[in-house]
């Protein structure tokens, strides 16, 4: 079964209105299950709009989009994907254990299960020891591990990330990067990671989908061919930096990309 | 937290003395008879009988209401501030259950708010002595299942009908300021509107809801004295203001023994609300509480 699939999708903000605009056009996209793809382009090209028709939270103008094998709205019914955000957005008044527990207190769940799957998921991103910390006790790149293992906490198949590192220094943010594949190896999710950092995506992903702006399209998908694990030394892999390469020449193409700005060439 | 409590009280206190302090140096540098500005009489008389010295008022706390025997006046006092604290927070959990309802209808369902907010700004227009007699006169003509309505009701009605307001614009100014994040991914969650409602609108709002509150409970405590006053209804410090001001003559601390009696329960009425703001806030970060 395949995770993902858009089918000649499009979308509008605004339809019909003098304030139309046109967000997403004629976007064609399959993801394996267990693959991991990012979406990079300049800022506005609807990046995250793709990751929000995928999440049912906007309906497409037109095109059909298929999660899990069903329709998105039912995917987002049936809880089949968990989403992470740039801004972590945990609750303040909730501890992390009760943060991580929310999707599945919303499910159903009973206490002592909810309980033992959210250890579980703390300990996934080495976080049981602060269980019962409150939010703001914690750094920036902790509550956006806290908000990754709630994603994660109904082990839905699917995960949507709208640049979740966006907001971290460089330093927490490389070290994320090597704990979300730890995860992702330990769980099996497909992942649909919006970034606007090059070596970010090459690093993480198995394909890299280039956008351009204005109506948002998919110019270029660039296979990236890392082998063997990824870790420290892969950042300095002569293929590590052929793929940073080849989406940094499919980003050039993209008109539009020097005034905008968007994307990190870090 | 302890230690800021501490520092709020000892400020608190040394609030209470510094007024103290001016009211006794007015005496001394104030006229006796007063004094006008323009041919306006604005300067207060710093007279013992419109001034009495603190000390002297303390010490009448401490004598019988009719000087004549009996417990000192603070115990009465003290009764009469039962009864109308009683009243008053009753009012306040009307006014807040009012108004938070109120709020939710108006988050809810913009056309409620449409419908509803134009009346609840209006309301509080309406001066509450022109309302107090009528609402008064319910009692004796209402009777819901068999339960008559009683003149304390009324009272309560008129501190809920002032409490209301702030709690409602509070609320709904904190219902209706989620930031788009949490509240898209309540959304992905596929869950109805009221749970969204429960597990995040309403533990958001608290920083909004909680000073509505402080202000309703003051508004709650004036409600109460101007319905006393303004109908008769014995039993309440509003009355022991207006009975000790006409039998004042000679005994003028005896009035600032009701005053005192009204603030302490005001204080009482705000201190349960603050109580309320230490629980609910025992987890949150510094900037919500203070
Ligand atoms: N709610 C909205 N209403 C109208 N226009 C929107 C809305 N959300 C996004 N857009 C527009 O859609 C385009 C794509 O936005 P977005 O998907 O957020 O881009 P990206 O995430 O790639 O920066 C932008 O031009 C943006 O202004
Ligand atoms: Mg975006």
């Amino acid at each position: 079964m395949t995770a993902v699939v858009l089918d000649s999708v499009s979308m509008s903000f605004n339809p019909g209105t003098n304030r139309e605009v046109n967000a997403l056009d004629g976007i064609d996209l399959s993801i394996a299950e267990g693959e991991f793809v990012s979406l990079i382009g300049p800022s506005g090209c609807g990046k995250s709009t793709l990751l929000r028709l995928v999440a049912n939270l906007v309906e497409p103008t037109e095109g059909r989009i298929l999660v899990n094998g069903t329709s998105a709205e039912q995917a987002r019914r049936d809880h089949t994907y968990g989403m992470a955000f740039q801004q972590a957005g945990l609750f303040d008044w909730r501890s992390v254990r009760r943060n991580v527990e929310l999707p599945l207190e919303l499910a159903g769940w009973d206490r002592g299960r909810r309980r033992e799957r959210a250890e579980e998921m703390l300990a996934l991103v080495k976080l049981d020891d602060f269980a019962e910390h409150m939010p703001w006790q914690l750094s920036g790149g902790m509550q956006q591990r806290v908000a990754i293992a709630r994603a994660l906490a109904t082990r839905p198949p699917l995960l949507l990330m709208d640049e979740p590192f966006g907001a971290l220094d460089e330093m927490t943010r490389e070290h994320m990067q090597a704990e979300l594949l730890r995860i992702r190896e330990a769980t099996g999710s497909t992942i649909v990671f919006v970034t606007h950092s090059i070596p970010e995506a090459v690093y993480l992903s198995d394909r890299v989908v280039v956008m351009s702006p204005r109506p948002g399209r998919i110019t270029r998908i660039v296979d990236i061919a890392l082998t063997g694990d990824r870790d420290d030394d892969t950042r300095e892999d002569q293929a590590f930096f052929a793929g940073i390469t080849e989406v940094r020449e499919s980003l050039r193409a993209v008109e539009g990309y020097h005034s905008h700005g968007g994307v990190d060439d870090r | 937290m302890l230690r800021r409590a501490a520092r709020k009280t000892a400020l608190f206190v040394l609030a209470v003395f510094a007024v103290g302090c001016l009211w006794e140096a007015y005496k001394v540098i104030g006229p006796v008879d007063g004094g006008s500005v323009f041919g306006w009489k604005i300067i207060p008389k710093a007279s013992d009988r419109a001034m009495p010295h603190t000390w002297d008022m303390i010490a009448r706390l401490l004598e019988p209401e009719n000087r004549s025997g009996g417990s000192p006046i603070a115990v009465t006092v003290a009764g009469y501030s039962w009864y109308t604290l009683r009243l008053a927070a009753v009012g306040l959990v009307i006014g807040g259950v009012v108004g938070i309802g109120l709020a939710v209808l108006m988050a809810r369902w913009r056309i409620a708010s449409r419908a509803i907010l134009p009346w609840v700004i209006m309301s509080q227009t309406v001066p509450l002595i022109a309302l107090a007699p009528q609402v008064v006169s319910w009692s004796g003509k209402i009777e819901i299942f068999g339960w008559e309505w009683p003149r304390w009701a009324s009272v309560c009605a008129l501190a809920a009908f002032l409490s209301f307001f702030p709690v409602a614009v509070g609320t709904l100014k904190g219902l209706t300021s989620v930031p788009a994040a949490p509240l898209e991914l309540m959304e992905t969650y596929a869950v109805p509107w009221r749970v969204t409602l429960v597990k995040l609108r309403f533990p958001a709002a608290v920083p909004f809801i909680i000073p509505s509150l402080k202000l309703a409970a003051t508004l709650s405590v004036v409600g109460v004295i101007v319905a006393e006053i303004s109908t008769g209804i014995r039993g309440g410090i509003g009355r022991a203001v207006l009975s000790y001001q006409q039998a004042s003559t000679g005994d003028a601390e005896k009035i600032y023994s009701a005053v005192f009696g009204a603030a302490a329960l005001g204080l009482a009425l705000f201190g349960s609300v603050v109580l309320l703001e230490v629980i609910v806030n025992r987890n949150r970060p510094r900037e919500a509480t203070s």
